[in-house]
């Protein structure tokens, strides 16, 4: 059975008279244990659709089905069976570490012991800390803390909206090695970033772009849909080197990435040397271009410019 | 069970950490008995007035003698002359002057006829007819003192009793009020702010995503503030029992029972609140507005309600604490049972039941 079934859900929002379209027609489903990633910009409608699910808001159309029941008439005993870690930081800033996690699991008629083992790995890492306040904690004890209080009851479904956002990378590389051992316990666990290197560490990926999907695939085969050669271009004038390659005729995207330039020509055939040899008689000093494999980065933005075209 | 009090225990925790709110919600009955105990009276009591006396003799120093003696004058300003009056009243030295004018004794002892002026300060109308009935008849009683061995053929005295509080004392009818209004406050806006502040602080999110029901969860922030506000009226009753020596006239048990009556409306008034806004500071502009005025105005215990217009007076049935005013004062002030509140008890119970009702069903399970 699936663990999390989405079919046609869209969701409008009133915004001052007008009509703000959050999620349109977004359909797809999520297998027992497997760690489900939405990657998309600011505004996509990961949190809509994440509010959904978790049976905070109503859908304008479609369904949503979590282990089976139903997110609208069943929600009583979805709520009891749901992990929800919001976007925003929601414990008790005056309630101490241990208060936080002695209630939550409390209020979901379990104790700290019941799932310690559960939990047991990151609590540890902020049980030196128990006495403090949770307001007083920084921002990745924080986030260690709000997943430990949704894990506590140990929830067959895990949903975890941006948990990465605000944190350092070095947590962030932590948080996903979290996850992925959580997998292991058969806790289905739904991931939304706006981060997309953190994509690759899901066993599948949505890519959410205003309210649609583009693509669901694992990060594997999203990047092997970009199909085009890509160059990765530098130079010693790079304001002016955006400017030369976006006039170009032969140039279909390009887009910053890092300390490079990734650009996507028109022609599959126009090679490395051609862009070289252009570049460098628009009067370019140290031009260096190199073939590099797409990242899912790459097949987003592909993909973004196909649905805009 | 064990959630709900969970959540209560959590909620002290929420109280007991914020010292200064708490600090304020204990401090506020006393500051508010003293402030009412002794400051803000309008009770007569040694106010300020200067003589006028163009006689000079034996019956108007006998006069002066008297006025001043009074508990409720403190005649030690001395005129001269007319000009000196007006200087002084508009400086707001003296409240009252009282002018004799010449030849008094004569007067008094041979034409059978005297006159005394009282010159009040009307920019206080309140004041300044309480002021001039104490004078007047203190001035009628120097009189009867004079005519005493004279029969007068035909005299009709008038013995005022004043029941249930012989000594006019304002504080017989400000501490039902201020109960009123303390345990209003601090339940009906404290609730309605900590729900919101749930909401504010995005803990509402998960409350919501987990199994506790939504009336657990309404009941259990309003029981933290339920106990808090006992404390408040033990307070109230000992202050003015012992300090503004008002006496619990009934039965303690009966007042102690309405007041946690009166404390569960307003508990369900604040959740009202909470049920319609989304931030604290909207919650507390309307705990302010929508009950803070209509307890101090249209309960009954500043302004007398039937001196309003009609449409104010019907109002003012709405407010629960006009019901509440009117239990304290039978029951502390005149020491009745509950045979003669039982009507008022009923309505509390009414408005408590429906204001319930409206904010669990308005309470969202949902975000939106």
């Amino acid at each position: 059975m699936q663990a999390v079934i989405v079919e046609h859900i869209v969701k409008k929002y009133q915004v001052e008279k007008s009509e703000v379209i959050a999620l349109k027609d977004v359909s797809f489903e999520v297998a027992k244990g497997e760690l489900f990633g939405v990657v998309g910009p600011d505004g996509s409608g990961k949190t809509s659709l994440f509010r959904v699910l978790t049976t905070l808001l109503f859908a304008d159309s479609g369904a949503a089905k979590i282990d089976g029941y139903d997110v609208v008439k069943d929600y009583k005993i979805i709520r009891k069976k749901l992990g929800y870690m919001p976007g925003r930081f929601s414990l008790y800033q005056d309630l101490s570490v241990e208060e936080n996690l002695t209630f939550f699991a409390t209020i979901f008629n379990t104790t700290i012991e019941e799932n310690y083992d559960l939990i047991k790995e990151i609590y540890q890492q902020i049980e030196p800390f128990k006495k403090r306040r949770a307001g007083m904690l920084s921002g990745g004890m924080k986030q260690k803390l709000a997943l430990c209080c949704a894990l506590i009851h140990k929830p067959s479904v895990l949903i975890l909206d941006e948990p990465t956002t605000g944190v350092d990378a070095v947590s962030r590389k932590e948080f996903w090695e979290m996850l992925q051992r959580f997998k292991r316990q058969d806790i289905t666990i739904l991931v939304s970033t706006p981060y997309m290197d953190e994509a690759s560490m899901c066993d599948r990926v949505a890519l959410l772009q205003n309210g649609q999907i583009l693509a669901i695939d694992k990060p594997a085969n999203i990047n092997q849909q970009f199909s085009h050669p890509l160059w990765a271009v530098q130079a010693s004038n790079m304001y002016e080197l955006l400017k030369k390659l976006k006039d170009w005729q032969a140039v279909y995207s390009c887009y910053s990435f890092g300390e490079f330039y990734h650009v996507v020509m028109k022609l599959d055939a126009t090679g490395g040397k051609e862009i070289q040899a252009y570049l460098s008689e628009q009067g370019f000093q140290n031009v260096e271009v190199k073939q590099i494999a797409a990242n899912i980065e790459d097949s987003f933005m592909a993909l973004m410019n196909t649905t805009h075209d | 069970m064990k959630q709900f009090f969970a959540f209560v225990k959590k909620e002290f925790f929420h109280i007991w950490r914020d010292k200064r709110t708490l600090f304020i919600l204990l401090g506020m009955p006393i500051t508010q008995i003293i402030i009412f105990g002794f400051a803000l009276t309008n009770e007569v009591k040694n106010t300020k007035m200067a003589i006028l006396d163009f006689s000079k003799d034996a019956s108007s120093s006998q006069l002066i003698q008297k006025m001043s003696v009074s508990k409720y004058f403190d005649a030690t300003t001395v005129l001269a002359n007319y000009l000196e009056v007006e200087p002084l009243f508009k400086k707001g030295k003296i409240k009252m002057v009282m002018v004799i004018p010449q030849q008094f004794a004569n007067d008094l002892q041979h034409g059978n006829q005297a006159h005394i002026q009282l010159i009040c300060d009307g920019s206080d109308p309140n004041v300044a007819n309480t002021l001039s009935t104490y004078a007047t008849v203190i001035i009628k009683d120097f009189q009867n003192e004079i005519i005493k061995e004279q029969k007068l053929p035909y005299r009709i005295e008038t013995d005022i009793r004043m029941l249930y509080n012989p000594e006019l004392k304002g504080a017989y009818s400000f501490v039902p009020g201020v109960m009123a209004l303390i345990l209003m406050l601090t339940s009906a806006m404290m609730t309605s702010i900590a729900i919101v502040k749930e909401k504010e602080m995005g803990t509402m999110e998960i409350i919501l995503v987990s199994p506790l029901k939504s009336f657990g969860v309404v009941i259990a922030k309003a029981v933290p503030y339920m106990l808090l506000s006992m404390v408040n009226v033990a307070t109230i009753l000992l202050l003015s029992v012992y300090v503004l020596e008002v006496p619990i006239r009934g039965s303690l048990l009966l007042l102690l029972s309405e007041g946690l009556l009166f404390t569960i409306t307003s508990l369900a008034l604040g959740l009202l609140i909470s049920s319609v806004t989304d931030s604290q500071q909207v919650a507390m502009l309307i705990s302010l507005m929508g009950l803070f005025l209509p307890t101090t105005v249209l309960s009954g215990y500043m302004f007398p309600i039937e001196n309003m217009p009609l449409p104010l007076q019907i109002m003012s049935n709405l407010v629960p604490a006009k019901w509440f005013y009117f239990i304290v004062k039978t029951i502390m002030i005149k020491g009745l049972g509950i045979q003669h509140v039982w009507k008022e008890t009923l309505i509390l119970v009414g408005m408590t039941v429906v204001l319930f009702g409206i904010s669990i069903k308005k309470f969202k399970t949902r975000l939106s």
